[in-house]
């Protein structure tokens, strides 16, 4: 029994997250997001966080999967918050049990696995009711699968048969053991046997007695015969304890599993909520394969700037059609870093199979996504800045392969702006030869300038607006470089209080 | 079922047996003799075996030596034969020629899997012999034949395969396949197996309740655990926690089981009965002549595995020519063992060294700075002829030694705090006691001698001493630091001296090579380093 909530055929596996999982939350300001997705649930932000960071793993069959059971969660809530809330129940109620601590002894093991599954199995019976109740309502692929699945597989023949097992297992008539003789001629094989059920007439019974067995009767003050005895008895019970414990042990891995899949989708909903709220729009992106270049959004901005300010943030419009680069320069606080936030947030939302932050968003999906970012803090003393911003930079492409998308923000300023220029330029061709979506955000104008008289078709140019008075519209509007001297005065104070 | 044998012939059965091997009971003992020794019987016992190690293990290192080959054999006692020298050529080929053989990897796995057997054997009847109760010594017992029976018969199949060369190890294969080959031998294995397919057959029931316990037979009683199993199994999602418990292997069953197993046996009489008989029967069925084999091969396994380590790292070893009468040894690419075991150990690298004497020479006067490889050179000479002298090949690419009646050795003792002239004392009268052990044939072995006294004594007293052993005309290896004793211009003399690297004097090569001991090393390497040597000079001047 599976999910199958996030995969159409395997489960949830998160346990790899990419390598660069710090930078990329610290750069696309996701605890933001994903404390809007948790509301407080540790698993939830678990899970979403996973979720986020492993989406370039998925193909657009995938997400297209995940966005339709998210639909059904964005629209039946209180199903999905009940069921949700069983998972836990159930499992809470295994955790705070005394069944949970088992001993080690077989004995021990098989009474703790009997009382726990009995418990299990009544919380089962609740999941198929929910199930049964909120079919209807829901539509997609992924639930109507779950919820078929309970109903085949729980049902009541097979709930019923669960119970017998059960009851058998406390041995009212003896514990019934096969044996062989193994070196020395000790016992050996233990296999504990079904008593065979005896249907004939009891006149029959009486008459057939089979051969005789010979019965040894441990005698009363003998404790070491009896603990022999119990022993012999362990032997006999310990493939079937461990066959029941581990059958509870999966019982409950699957109700973990059905709970972190329902809680991403609970994130989702949460997240929807709060940006519904703030009258802020969200779409369900359509994604095109990696290497189909496409970027097309209307109103795309960031989710974590929207809810950190609580209120509808100004979107942006971007057509890059089938240009592999993006470059972003202009006038500083005009919406640039916020921006290029928002792709990224986009970006990983939409592989993850969650809706966007957009009014629409037709994205390429990315085979990784990687930030540099311009650190403030040098962690080391002995490093010049640009020296530690290139050896980032070496370990990014370490990692890189075709099709992913790198954000650069302001990159390579730690220098002059000849010297920055030329570094870019060298990084960004290369990076566009070998099939890298760039998105960059910079000052450096002799180098998007040249970018722009040489290669024109592959990049994109986006200038924040800056109204003749001066005013910021914090929006991006595509043209060529601007040589003015805003980016130049701005990078220049930077750079002196950079120095 | 299988044969019956009549119980009742069983004590005038054995009576019968002297004058008839093939017939079933108890077989005599191979007549075969010692794969160690040629004609064991005439071997002076001092060249068998020796509890205490010679005299000049501790300075040859050769104790650590033994203990490295003889490691995770201790149960065969195998150093004692180690420390006894061979006394004739024809002992030392009769050794050579079975290592030789052994040297093919099929016949070392053969006995290396006949060893596991037996020692398997073994556990077993130790098993049986401490056990408490009668029925399940009896299955101790049975398994041990079996054990037994399939180690005769493969070695003796592998053996007979093995297209063996020596001597001893044909005599002892053409003994053993008589022996796997005669009726008692196959009556013993065929009757063990049968029983103890019987025994294995055996399947019965134990419905416990609480206080008793009733064995009956098993009537098709399904698999509880498997129909539960198969209940869950819709859940399965992949590995989990193991629940199974960790019973402890007993040795020994305690009395329910052996209340469980006399209710079996109740069961099952048939088989019960046959197994008492056939412990009665067989209750000595090993042969100490096979048992003997089983550790007498083991000092030629033991060794080869420990040269396996060396081959393995690159370094030579070979079956030595033994003279007892030319004294013109010699061995290239040649090498500390206890050294080399070390040094592959840590992945260092090992420096191998040449040595000859030509026509009359005798003495090896060894100098050159310290920590160069001087007292190496001396242990190797003196381990290289001990273990010629066992029979073995040693380190090298070739060598011929000399099969010597004693190998003495005089090492300075490092510990000793005595003053000065309790010293020299001390050197003086070990080196006296030597010399009156010492005969033409001996082997000595002077490192450091007169190291606490005055230059003047020490050359003086050097020198009477090499005088003395040229006129014994025994073999001689003497590391000294004064360089005076090599010059000698005597013909009996050979002069070798620790090098040093070329290009860094300071840098030890622990190389030694025969060359007069001029002090010219040091200048002539420093000129090299200079590239000013001839052969720089023809290279860098352009013609």
């Amino acid at each position: 029994m599976k999910a199958l909530l996030m995969h159409r055929d395997r489960d949830f596996d998160a346990r790899e997250l990419p390598w660069n999982q710090r930078a990329l939350v610290q750069d696309l300001e996701l605890p933001t997001l994903l404390a809007a997705m948790a509301r407080g649930d540790k698993l939830v932000h678990e899970v979403a966080l996973k979720a986020l960071l492993t989406g370039c793993r998925n193909d657009p069959d995938t997400i297209l999967y995940r966005q339709a059971i998210a639909r059904d969660a964005l629209a039946n809530p209180a199903a999905l918050r009940e069921l949700y809330g069983l998972t836990w129940e159930a499992l809470e109620s295994k955790r705070k049990s005394f069944w949970g601590v088992w001993g080690r002894h077989p004995s021990s093991v098989l009474f703790g696995a009997t009382e726990m599954m009995q418990m299990f199995a009544g919380m089962l019976r609740r999941l198929r009711g929910i199930a049964r109740a909120h079919a209807a309502s829901f539509a997609s692929e992924g639930f109507t699968a779950l919820f078929g699945m309970l109903e085949r597989e729980l049902t009541d023949e097979y709930l019923a048969r669960v119970e017998a097992h059960l009851a058998g297992l406390r041995f009212r008539g003896g514990v019934l053991i096969s044996a062989e003789l193994g070196p020395g001629n000790a016992g050996r094989r233990f296999v504990l046997r079904e008593p065979h059920e005896d249907r004939r007439p009891w006149l029959r019974r009486v008459l057939a007695r089979d051969p005789p067995g010979y019965t040894y009767r441990v005698p009363d003050r003998d404790e070491a015969g009896a603990q022999a005895l119990s022993d012999l008895r362990d032997r006999g019970i310990d493939r079937v304890a461990n066959a029941l414990a581990q059958s509870a042990d999966h019982v409950e891995s699957f109700l973990q599993l059905l709970r972190a899949e329902l809680a991403f989708y609970v994130g989702c909903l949460n997240l929807h909520e709060s940006l519904a709220a703030l009258a802020a729009p969200t779409c369900f992106p359509w994604p095109s394969a990696a290497g189909q270049r496409r970027l097309r959004c209307r109103g795309l901005y960031d989710p974590c700037l929207a809810l950190q300010m609580q209120r509808r943030i100004v979107g942006n419009g971007v057509d890059a059609g089938a240009r592999s680069a993006v470059i972003v320069t202009g006038a500083n606080q005009g919406g640039k870093s916020s921006f290029l936030r928002a792709v990224g947030v986009a970006q990983l939302a939409m592989q993850c199979g969650m809706f966007a932050a957009a009014e629409s968003f037709d994205g390429e999906l990315c085979t990784g996504l990687v930030t540099h970012y311009k650190r403030e803090e040098d962690a080391t003393l002995e490093r010049g800045k640009l020296d530690e911003e290139l050896a980032r930079m070496s370990e990014i492409v370490d990692h890189l392969a075709p099709n992913a998308m790198v954000l650069l923000n302001e990159s390579f300023a730690a220098t002059n702006e000849r010297e920055g220029s030329e570094i870019a330029r060298q990084v960004v061709s290369a990076l566009l030869e070998k099939g890298i979506k760039v998105f960059f955000v910079t000052h450096l104008h002799a180098f998007a300038h040249r970018l722009f008289e040489t290669a024109g078709g592959q990049a994109a140019f986006l200038r924040a607006e800056r109204l003749p008075d001066g005013t910021r519209t914090f929006r991006l509007v595509e043209g060529e470089p601007l040589a003015t001297s805003y980016g130049r005065d701005l990078y220049e104070r930077i750079f002196a209080a950079g120095a | 079922m299988r044969e019956e044998v009549e119980p009742p012939a069983l004590r005038a059965h054995d009576a019968d047996d002297a004058d008839d091997a093939d017939d079933a009971g108890a077989a005599p003992a191979l007549r075969c003799g010692s794969i160690l020794f040629p004609g064991a019987d005439d071997v002076p016992a001092r060249w068998q075996e020796a509890r205490e190690p010679p005299d000049c293990f501790h300075d040859l290192n050769l104790g650590r030596v033994v203990e490295a080959i003889t490691a995770g054999r201790q149960e065969y006692d195998l150093a004692p034969i180690f420390h006894a020298p061979l006394g004739s050529l024809d002992a030392v080929a009769y050794r050579q020629e079975a290592m030789r053989d052994m040297e093919h990897r099929a016949l070392r796995q053969a006995v290396a899997a006949f060893a596991e057997r037996m020692r398997a054997m073994r556990r077993l009847l130790a098993a049986a012999k401490e056990s408490a109760y009668e029925l399940a010594r009896q299955r101790w017992h049975l398994a041990a034949v079996e054990v037994y029976t399939e180690a005769v018969e493969r070695l003796a199949h592998d053996l007979g395969g093995a297209g063996l060369a020596a001597r001893g190890l044909r005599g002892f294969r053409d003994a053993l396949a008589d022996r796997a080959r005669s009726a008692a031998f196959r009556t013993l294995k065929d009757e063990a197996r049968s029983l103890a397919a019987a025994l294995q057959a055996i399947r019965y029931c134990m419905l416990i309740r609480d206080g008793s316990i009733t064995v009956c037979r098993y009537r098709g009683e399904s698999d509880h655990g498997a129909a539960v199993a198969e209940t869950f199994r819709k859940f399965q999602q992949g590995a989990v926690k193991d629940y199974l418990y960790k019973f402890e292997d007993r040795p020994s069953m305690n009395h329910v089981e052996a209340e469980v197993l006399e209710r079996v046996a109740l069961l099952e009489p048939d088989a019960f009965a046959a197994l008492a008989r056939f412990y009665g029967q067989h209750a000595d069925f090993v042969d100490p002549a096979i048992v003997r084999f089983d550790r007498e091969i083991q000092f030629y396994a033991a060794y080869l595995d420990y040269v396996d380590r060396f081959r393995g790292a690159g370094l030579p070893f070979c079956y030595p020519q033994v003279s007892d009468r030319h004294r013109q040894v010699g061995a290239r690419d040649t090498f500390d063992l206890a050294l080399a075991d070390k040094l592959v150990r840590e992945n260092g690298t090992v420096v191998c060294n040449d040595f000859t004497l030509r026509g009359p020479e005798r003495i090896f006067v060894v100098t050159g700075p310290n920590q160069g490889g001087k007292t190496t050179f001396a242990r190797t000479f003196g381990q290289l002829h001990h273990l010629a002298s066992l029979g073995c090949p040693v380190p090298g690419l070739e060598a011929r030694l000399f099969l010597y009646d004693r190998l003495l050795t005089h090492f300075e003792r490092e510990e000793d705090i005595v003053n000065l002239r309790g010293k020299l004392e001390d050197d003086l009268v070990r080196i006296h006691r030597i010399l009156d052990q010492a005969t033409p044939n001996s082997i000595l072995i002077l490192n450091e001698i007169f190291s606490s006294t005055t230059l003047a004594d020490a050359l003086l007293l050097g020198r009477e001493v090499l005088r003395r052993i040229v006129r014994l005309d025994a073999l001689c290896v003497c590391v000294t630091f004064l360089e005076e004793l090599a010059a000698r211009s005597e013909e009996t003399t050979v002069s070798m001296v620790s090098a040093v690297d070329p290009c860094d004097p300071a840098l030890r090569t622990f190389k030694i090579e025969r060359r007069a001991a001029d002090g010219l090393a040091h200048a002539l390497s420093i000129a090299e380093k200079h590239r000013v040597t001839y052969r720089w000079l023809r290279e860098r001047l352009r013609t």
